[in-house]
């Protein structure tokens, strides 16, 4: 360890995990397949979306391998079509919006506010059992032969034009749906009701704030998809007429259902790796979160707003000019609440005492790309510019950045920050920075000629392409390479550290919340007895004066 | 933008050399460019800001420089700060995108009007002088052009980069786009909404001509009938003239006129028509009753392609005397009749 680190390990020769642990309380495949455990479920979360989240990235390397000359050479145009549906579908419902809230959030949402469990620990698993059965669906899809709707089913295309397994997915995605309705009024009670003692809704962690924010999202957001999907089966298989014109529906009103839940998806797949990212800075910062109530209010701010913004998928689709208005300045608006963010995340770190731990550098990756994500989103937003960027590469890269530089870095940053509380051991230090590092530079170099590509205007969801886009398109398939191996790293040496790694002890990065004050790996039950909190959520001179204690108690 | 305008034009002329940026090839691609660049200014300014923000915290505050951190509340000012600069310069590019938008999407009055319809996979032209072509466009340099477009199956969307313009075409309705081409040459024209299989393949060229070569071009591909003579063959075949007489005395309405007019529908209504209400007429008469008919007109549905429609609503916009109503009328009702007549009895002896 260098001396800027502060990750204060235990002795290694006398060093062991603790003798109970929820890990080994029980054991048995059942009593993993069984459990009520909010950390077991997490972790059987967060095994199976990585598991999805290698599915879809094989997929996205297929994709940019198909990409790498402009003729449709690797597979034909029907293949690739199916390819960027599978990516799409596996990326967005069995791994973006899952994952941290299902995976990071089913482990830490109830330790972090002094709770034993989430409110209905048995509805916990039906929603990660849900989550598989959807997961089945769409493998079955695979086996079956793909689909190739895209995952955004438009219609009439899905209803009527197309001869593939759309029903099979339709179905997967609706269960999805409900997994994810499960987790957001699990963690709404939970947070509402089982609160410690002393926990204020303004001493809670950043954390806990975007989940509820993401999670009323999902409560509200998700049963219209339900019900889009519902209309499209329906369409499919006894010809209702909802959405075709010539028996009275209207096409653009899927649509309208279909985007008024996935653009608050967007926020659901964001919100909760904002709040990773605040805990984050404020750790290694050694600083409580700048502006706190500024950065809790604007989670659910961008919650509210982002109901309001879906017709900006639609400036180009004959809604009227004064309608496309209005929902350009909301989305204006809404861009603002993640503008406040990320100055008070860099002014977290003014005066503070900072380190450069792996979670911080994914944190600056975050901020870095998110950033230019939203930024261009901004480009989206504008009424005029998004009638030529809108359906080219400029969107592709835009929600790359947005969900894959932003979400995707955040998760990484929160696995690697708990990776110790959830195993008790350390992960290998210059590889996992390393890994940082690759997948930050992979990730430009695959998406930032994609906005070239945009601007140039190389449509979306094309096989094969004229010649002159080639340059830019190798450049991208280049660096997806690199992204890959960015991947591919931490998947490898963390599951080295689970036999090799070093003991972790209980607060290894010195960090105030609650879930530092337990034991690594915690007990089934989190808590001896219910903790009693007297200090808001970043206190850090109460946890210095804490362990300046502890030292004089020992010596 | 306190940039001189020739310093200007020259950057504007360097960046478009550089394969970076498409063609500027119509009026709107120097606004919409211009809007771009200042997006692009805005986008690193903005992330140069935060980007120096945290190196500069890192150096300052890295731990070995400072091993104590000084906790800060806040600062209700900085927060204010940086609430209120994004939202001027979002509400700055609000308005912009906004002025830049009606800009694109409101044709002038003059423009030329050519119908474009969109089915998998490709995309199929009629001019109104009888002209067809597939995935091409022939267009002349210098006037304004609107493109009247509408899918045949799934939703497809119309754009030529290098115009800066697109457009969803939909099934079920008429949409339009407008551009007015400068520079001859041709350019693509890509469908930009995912339409199935061959999706990649529904690529287009638009050639834009002088205005004089256009009008050989014109000459050179007719196919000696114009959309409102097809539709004229159509009407009478569909026996539409058997109603729409233009008499007083007619089951239907008289449509000599009728389009750009405002008609008052049987509900007491008011509806300006145009193509879509032509269409839709058609297609649903019975929610289009006009005030004072009875809602005896049958539905078209299934019976007419979407190139018979544009035929005939291309007629009826042309239509403006019904001189030529009466002949068909007379022709076919003189069809009809003749058997009625016995004038020399042969032919009841056939």
């Amino acid at each position: 360890m260098s001396a800027t680190t502060i990750v204060s390990l235990p002795d290694q020769a006398t060093a062991r995990l603790p003798k109970t642990n929820y890990l080994n309380n029980k054991h048995g495949l059942l009593s993993w397949l069984l459990t009520a455990d909010h950390k077991r479920i997490g972790i059987l979360y967060l095994l199976s979306i990585t598991f999805f989240f290698f599915i879809g990235g094989a997929f996205a390397g297929l994709i940019r391998l198909e990409l790498l000359t402009p003729q449709p050479d690797l597979v034909a145009s029907d293949t690739y079509n199916k390819f960027f549906t599978m990516h799409g579908i596996v990326m967005i419902f069995l791994f973006l919006v899952p994952s941290v809230p299902a995976a990071l959030g089913n482990f830490l949402v109830p330790i972090m506010i002094g709770a034993k469990d989430l409110a209905f620990p048995k509805i916990n698993l039906l929603s990660w059992y849900l989550y598989m059965t959807a997961g089945l669906f769409t493998l079955a899809t695979l086996v079956l032969g793909g689909v190739d709707t895209g995952w955004t089913f438009t219609t009439p295309l899905s209803t009527h034009y197309l001869n593939t397994h759309v029903m099979t997915t339709a179905i997967g995605i609706f269960i999805a749906g409900f997994s994810s309705i499960f987790t957001g009024l699990n963690f709404i009670v939970t947070i509402h009701r089982m609160r410690a003692p002393g926990m204020t809704w303004f001493r809670m962690p950043l954390f806990i704030w975007s989940n509820y924010a993401a999670s009323l999202l999902m409560v509200l957001g998700t049963p219209v998809l339900a019900i889009a999907i519902v209309l499209v089966a329906l369409e499919r298989t006894l010809n209702i007429g909802v959405f075709d014109p010539a028996k009275g529906g209207d096409p653009l009103l899927f649509q309208h259902l279909f985007w008024f839940y996935s653009h608050p998806a967007v926020y659901i797949m964001i919100l909760p790796g904002m709040g990773v990212i605040s805990e984050v800075m404020s750790t290694f910062s050694r600083k409580r979160v700048f502006g706190y109530t500024a950065v809790a209010f604007s989670s659910v701010a961008i919650a509210l707003f982002g109901f309001f913004v879906w017709a900006h998928h639609m400036f180009i689709m004959g809604v009227s000019n004064y309608s496309a208005l209005v929902f350009s300045l909301l989305t204006m608006l809404v861009a603002v609440p993640s503008a406040i963010k990320i100055f008070n995340w860099a002014f977290t770190m003014q005066k503070g005492s900072i380190t450069f731990e792996t979670p911080m550098l994914y944190a600056f990756g975050f901020i870095g790309l998110f950033t230019i994500g939203g930024l261009t989103g901004v480009f989206l937003g504008s009424l005029g510019m998004d009638v030529h960027l809108t359906e080219t590469y400029f969107v592709v890269a835009h929600f790359h950045f947005v969900m894959v530089g932003g979400m995707l870095m955040a998760f990484l940053a929160g696995v690697h920050f708990w990776w110790p509380k959830i195993t008790g051991r350390m992960y290998p230090e210059s590889l996992s920075k390393l890994a940082a590092v690759v997948t930050f530079v992979g990730f430009n170099l695959t998406f930032l000629p994609q906005f070239v590509l945009g601007y140039l205007g190389m449509p979306r969801r094309y096989a094969a392409y004229p010649a002159e886009f080639q340059v830019l398109n190798v450049m991208s398939t280049a660096g997806a390479t690199v992204l890959g191996v960015g991947y591919m790293l931490p998947l490898i040496y963390l599951g080295w550290s689970l036999k090799y790694g070093a003991i972790a002890g209980n607060n290894p990065w010195q960090a105030t919340g609650l879930e530092w004050q337990i034991q690594s790996p915690p007990l089934t039950e989190n808590f001896l007895e219910t903790p009693i909190v007297t200090q808001e959520a970043y206190d850090y001179e109460w946890l210095e004066e804490k362990m300046k204690h502890e030292v004089t108690h020992v010596g | 933008m306190g940039i001189s305008p020739v310093l200007w034009h020259f950057l504007v002329k360097w960046l478009h050399s550089s394969a970076l940026f498409p063609a500027e090839a119509s009026t709107i691609a120097p606004y919409t460019d211009a809007l771009y660049f200042f997006l692009i200014g805005m986008t690193i300014v903005g992330t140069l800001l935060v980007g120096v923000l945290v190196v500069f915290f890192s150096i300052r505050y890295r731990k070995e420089k400072n091993p104590v951190a000084t906790q800060v509340e806040g600062s209700t000012l900085l927060e204010a700060t940086w609430t209120i600069i994004p939202l001027a310069i979002f509400l700055v590019t609000f308005v912009w995108g906004a002025l830049l938008y009606f800009r694109i999407f409101n044709p002038p009055a003059n423009a030329m009007n050519i119908y474009v319809v969109g089915k998998q996979w490709m995309w199929k032209a009629e001019h109104p002088g009888g002209q067809h072509e597939i995935n091409a466009l022939h267009i002349p340099a210098g006037k304004p052009v609107q493109l009247t477009m509408i899918s045949q199956d799934v939703f497809h969307s119309f754009s030529i980069p290098d115009f800066r313009v697109k457009r969803e075409v939909i099934p079920g309705r008429y949409s339009t786009v407008w551009f007015q081409a400068t520079t001859p040459g041709t350019y693509h024209i890509f469908c930009t909404q995912y339409c199935g299989t061959l999706h990649a393949g529904m690529i287009g060229e638009v050639t834009v001509l002088e205005p004089k070569d256009y009008e050989k071009w014109l000459q050179e591909s007719t196919s000696g009938m114009s959309l409102a003579q097809n539709g004229e063959r159509l009407f009478a075949s569909m026996g539409c003239n058997a109603c729409h007489t233009g008499n007083a005395a007619a089951r239907g309405p008289n449509l000599a006129g009728v389009y750009g007019t405002k008609l008052t529908l049987a509900n007491g209504s008011q509806v300006l028509v145009n193509e879509a209400y032509l269409r839709d007429a058609i297609l649903n008469p019975s929610e289009h009753i006009t005030a004072g008919y009875a809602p005896i007109m049958p539905t078209y549905q299934g019976q007419i392609s979407e190139d018979g429609l544009i035929d005939l609503v291309e007629y009826i916009k042309n239509m403006q005397s019904n001189d030529r109503v009466h002949q068909t009328l007379m022709t076919s009702e003189g069809d009809q009749a003749a058997p009625k007549t016995p004038v020399a009895g042969t032919t009841q002896e056939r």
